[in-house]
């Protein structure tokens, strides 16, 4: 539905732009494509290796891993599982609440949750491609260590 | 031959995918489906982002993007990245030309970081789900959660890279658009 809305703006700015001015719309379009094909081979990459991650770690050999709740080496668990795979949040969600269901505390699927969200080791590369070591690196490391600390609110608030 | 240097982290990726298929005939039929699913998703989002992105690149002139969200943007510009990112469609790394098209254009450097962010956790879509499955409760706090640490991290961030460091990465945008 997200994905439509987007061709929907895409589309109304494009016509816009077409009715504007010709030959800048016929730039931007020069300019997009130019664009996408620089970063295709690393995008192609990255989902192929995606692809494979989410495979080997799927969510029945995660729920087999993480069993019963397992304290601060479960939530270090579900936290570096989070960091490395990619599942789409209409997979991850379900996922995570069936852990509940199984016996994994709040924390440890909080945990999950938020470092599947906001780390990524496999898209790491290309986020270094695109704005440096330094930036990856803070950025994720910082969202790894926070995410345990809203890991333990959320267990106190929820 | 070109293509294929260009291509070959992809190809590797591919011949080890290959690999597992072949020795886990079990994970096949997994493999393939998340795969397919995987470039059917980008390739449905990409040709939006990179058109919105060509228009962007068109029309809305630098000094505009500065004074909206450059150095001196303020609680504007934290509001904005916030908006931006969390009315977003997609995984992490669609965000990723975006941001760098921001960069260039001049946008300070804790908002993209805090429109990066955004874009990876505050997603009203994501939210939506979020709710269904783990309680609007547990959604709420959690995202109410992520805003301090969200504003943390870009900070932290900005702190750390240097001016000199901050040019480099603008140059690092430009040969990747």
């Amino acid at each position: 539905m997200f994905t439509y809305s987007l061709y929907g703006l895409a589309v109304i700015f494009l016509s816009f732009s077409f009715l504007k001015d010709k030959e800048r719309t016929k730039q931007a379009l020069v300019k997009a494509w130019k664009s996408l094909e620089k970063v295709l081979p690393d995008f192609t990459a990255v989902l192929v290796l995606v692809g494979l991650a989410i495979t080997l770690l799927s969510p029945q050999v995660i729920s087999r891993f993480i069993g019963q709740d397992t304290g601060f080496f479960g939530m270090l668990f579900t936290g570096v599982v989070g960091a490395v795979t990619l599942i789409p949040g209409f997979v991850a969600f379900p996922l995570a609440d069936s852990l509940l269901q199984l016996g994994a505390g709040i924390e440890q699927v909080a945990v999950f949750v938020s470092t599947l969200m906001m780390v990524g080791v496999i898209t790491a590369p290309l986020e270094i491609r695109y704005f440096g070591v330094k930036q990856t690196l803070i950025r994720n490391g910082l969202s790894f260590i926070l995410a345990f600390g809203i890991a333990y609110l959320l267990g106190v608030l929820v | 031959m070109k293509l294929v240097v260009r291509y070959r982290m992809f190809l590797i990726f591919l011949g080890l995918s290959a690999g597992v298929a072949i020795f886990k005939p079990e994970l096949q039929e997994p493999l393939m489906r998340n795969t397919v699913f995987n470039f059917s998703q980008m390739l449905a989002v990409l040709p939006p982002i990179f058109i919105l992105l060509g228009l962007l690149d068109q029309w809305v002139p630098r000094n505009v993007v500065i004074k909206y969200m450059g150095r001196e943007s303020g609680f504007k510009g934290i509001l904005l990245s916030i908006i931006l990112g969390a009315s977003s469609a997609g995984p992490l790394y669609g965000a990723f030309p975006f941001a760098a098209v921001m960069l260039i254009k001049g946008v300070r450097l804790a908002n993209i970081v805090i429109f990066l962010s955004s874009w990876a956790t505050l997603k009203i879509p994501m939210f939506l789900f979020e709710s269904t499955a783990l309680g609007l409760r547990f959604a709420v706090f959690r995202w109410l959660l992520n805003l301090p640490v969200i504003l943390f991290i870009a900070y932290t961030v900005e702190y750390f890279v240097s001016d000199d460091e901050h040019k480099t990465m603008i140059e690092k945008a430009q040969l990747q658009g």
